[in-house]
């Protein structure tokens, strides 16, 4: 029942990463349900991995196909969507995957790994997290910018948390300390407006930036009126 | 239509018999009655003049009443033995067979022989449409069961499938030579296919300028031209969507709906079965991806269309299956409350109906102890859709059955994301009755460390934050708060009191009192 895919040769791999990435996306959207573009969807992951680009998308469509085959289920590949899927935090794409991958394969050990990883993450346990982290670093270090990806998902969720953040707490969810901590905060004061303040005897607050989850008074009052089409049912009545 | 159970009703004796059609003792295929020529030839003779009101009226009635009458415990007439009727019309044949295997499924068990040439008889029928010329003008009813069936039969096919140790010799034999019947691949190419044939995507897009007109017709074709395609393509987006349910690929399956807008009326809600499909399996997808406030928001608006207008489909085909779908999305509404206490998004009458049916169990499910994940459990097996492995089975002995795989998975997934909320309900206690309170504090009532604290607080912001499709964050948060060092401060979100809707509901009632007192004539 396979739909023709249209001829596309993978591209050199000098041609620029864009162009390469368009090429994969619009195969999916042509070809969502063929199983002929299976070995280009597994080379879009390595390469996913290797440019630092992601496609929920195109990931899916792979693990589709493996739910269809599970036969040509390659779970080295897996375990990089799903590395890749933690990445995206806070996305649940994580989960998303994990309801395509059947529970035997789930029951592998590099799998319950990184299910555990995301646990943590999922429940703010970003110290757990990073210990456990590190007893995994062949699986995680396979990814780059692994590291700064949990960082960026930490930062979120601190700054839908926290108006002003104890240095300390920071520090643990983001799993720096010392020089490299304050590179990391001296960045983040020129690029995204942190502001760092001397808390109450206890060491350094750091000021994140606003937004309507930590002020809620920026948050718009939202529907106040009445819509219109409840209105106009009245409309009769009052003519 | 589908109101099926995940164990069919077992049919042993009925498939013992073999596999020949006429499996019924005393049916005789060959036999038509005068009134089912009648009905053929009537049929007939609508579609070919276009008259749709007619046909609706046989579609939608009179075959219910001879299937009622006439065909209780046996199939339909063969498709030979009424062809002469209808001047061995192809299409039209193949319309019959459509609704021959639609009756035989629904009331007696399919012969694996039987699943399979109903599958072909769609593609029959799916290719006539998708490259032959098609002129006919069909009910949207009848367009939406095809695609609805279609699914349905492959969803049943799976099931079966999966079944693998009590399958006889013969039916392997039969599964491993049609192994491309219910083909996973074909089912959502032929979907797949007929929306993009049926170009509707552009045709809703361009409806949105003014240059297509499409729902303002409820899909018909008032200028000689059919509606078969479109509104096929149409519900296949419908189709498509649970058939990705079906997979547990909530993403895609949202994906695959968006060009119908779900928050205005459309075709999809002029026929009640595809309206709370479409709403039911949108529902829980969203809520399966944690969007909690979209499923109530959509659960809520259905549920009191189904309050409302129930009573109009009592005689419908369809009303079985209208109830078990509301009683399935008040369980997920039960759900979804739960999990995200936004009670204020549900109207009254839905909200008295619900606790009815689940207050007590609701307020079991805030203990969040193993009595509470148990009715966690119970609810979600019993509102789920009908999960299914996809794949061939391997023919290597032994035979095991698999059909409950993927159901376990989607509910071990589900109870998975509920036990990581399990004490957010503690949280939120808290959070109602404080403005503001120190982390200290905090930790000493709910009897954790400040750390753990810290935590469970970075949960509750995540948790009740999702990301919806443009990567926007979006607060689903009944209770908020934020922290200021080692303050919480708790966010007053006492919503300012909406009179307009009571207002409105007062100026309604008040003209019916007049119109009632006017027609009070005074002697």
């Amino acid at each position: 029942m396979g739909r023709e895919v249209p001829q596309q040769t993978p591209p050199p791999p000098q041609q620029q990463q864009q162009q390469v990435s368009f090429t994969v996306e619009q195969l999916v959207a042509v070809n969502p349900y063929n199983p002929d573009i299976l070995p280009d969807l597994e080379n879009y992951v390595d390469e996913q991995v290797s440019s630092q680009t992601y496609s929920l998308d195109a990931n899916l469509c792979l693990l589709r196909l493996y739910q269809f085959e599970p036969e040509r289920m390659s779970t080295q590949i897996v375990a990089r969507i799903l590395v890749k899927a933690l990445m995206a935090m806070p996305s649940p794409d994580f989960s998303l995957c994990l309801f395509l991958i059947p529970e035997r394969v789930q029951m592998e050990e590099q799998f319950k790994t990184l299910i555990v990883l995301s646990h943590y993450l999922e429940t703010g346990r970003f110290s757990q997290f990073w210990d456990e982290a590190s007893k995994h670093r062949h699986i995680l270090e396979a990814v780059p910018g692994f590291e700064q990806a949990i960082q960026a998902y930490a930062v979120h969720v601190l700054s839908l948390t926290y108006q002003k953040v104890p240095r300390s707490v920071l520090a643990e969810a983001i799993n720096l300390e010392g020089l490299s901590l304050d590179k990391f905060l001296e960045h983040h004061v020129a690029a995204s407006g942190w502001v760092l303040e001397k808390g109450h005897g206890r060491g350094q607050l750091i000021v994140l930036p606003r937004n309507e989850f930590n002020h809620p008074e920026l948050k718009k009052t939202t529907d106040d009126g009445i819509p219109l089409e409840h209105v106009a049912r009245i409309f009769p009545i009052l003519g | 239509m589908a109101a099926y159970d995940y164990d069919e009703p077992s049919a042993t004796h009925r498939q013992a018999t073999s596999d020949a059609p006429s499996q019924e003792p005393g049916y005789d295929p060959n036999h038509v009655p005068d009134s089912v020529k009648s009905f053929v030839g009537h049929l007939y003779r609508h579609i070919r003049e276009k008259n749709v009101y007619e046909i609706h009226q046989m579609y939608e009635t009179s075959f219910q009443t001879l299937s009622e009458r006439l065909f209780k415990e046996t199939p339909w007439p063969s498709v030979d033995a009424v062809a002469h009727y209808v001047d061995n019309d192809h299409v039209f044949c193949l319309l019959y067979r459509e609704m021959w295997f639609r009756h035989l499924y629904a009331r007696l068990q399919p012969t694996l022989k039987q699943r399979i040439d109903s599958w072909d008889n769609y593609c029959s029928l799916f290719q006539v449409v998708l490259h032959g010329v098609v002129n006919m003008q069909l009910p949207n009813q009848w367009l939406w069961d095809m695609v609805d069936e279609f699914v349905y039969q492959f969803q049943s096919f799976c099931q079966y499938r999966a079944k693998m140790k009590n399958k006889t010799e013969q039916e392997i034999v039969l599964l491993r030579q049609f192994d491309q019947a219910w083909n996973v691949y074909g089912v959502l190419n032929f979907l797949q296919a007929l929306v993009e044939k049926s170009a509707i995507i552009q045709i809703l897009e361009q409806e949105k300028e003014g240059l297509e007109q499409f729902t303002a017709t409820d899909g018909y074709d008032y200028s000689g031209g059919s509606n078969v395609l479109k509104v096929l393509g149409y519900f296949s987006m419908v189709g498509l969507l649970r058939v990705h349910c079906l997979l547990g690929d909530y993403h895609t399956g949202l994906k695959c709906l968006q060009p119908i807008d779900i928050t205005q009326q459309g075709v999809y809600t002029s026929v009640i079965g595809s309206h709370i499909t479409t709403i039911y399996h949108y529902g829980f997808a969203n809520l399966m991806l944690r969007r909690y406030v979209e499923a109530i928001r959509e659960f809520n608006k259905i549920l009191l269309y189904i309050y409302k207008t129930k009573q109009y489909h009592q005689k419908s085909p369809q009303y079985e299956q209208i109830l078990k779908k509301n009683e399935q999305m008040y369980a997920l509404l039960a759900i979804s409350l739960s999990l995200c206490p936004q009670v204020k998004l549900v109207e009254e009458t839905v909200n008295s109906q619900l606790r009815e049916k689940y207050g007590e169990k609701m307020i079991r499910m805030q203990r969040y102890d193993d009595e509470a994940f148990a009715i966690y459990d119970e609810l979600f097996s019993y509102a789920c859709p009908k999960f299914i492995t996809p794949s061939a089975p391997s023919f290597e002995e032994p035979l095991v059955n698999y059909n409950q795989d993927a159901y376990r998975l989607q509910l071990k997934l589900f109870l998975y994301e509920v036990k990581q909320q399990q004490l957010l309900s503690g949280v939120r206690t808290f959070l109602k009755v404080y403005s503001s309170i120190s982390l200290g504090n905090l930790a000493k009532y709910m009897e954790v460390d400040e750390s753990k604290l810290r935590s469970i607080l970075l949960t509750y912001k995540h948790k009740t934050h999702s990301v919806d499709t443009d990567g926007k964050t979006i607060s689903n948060a009944d209770v908020d708060f934020y922290m200021d060092d080692d303050l919480v401060y708790v966010v007053d979100s006492k919503p300012p009191k909406r009179y307009g809707d009571y207002f409105l509901r007062q100026i309604v009632k008040l003209e019916g009192v007049i119109n009632e007192l006017d027609r009070v004539k005074l002697d």
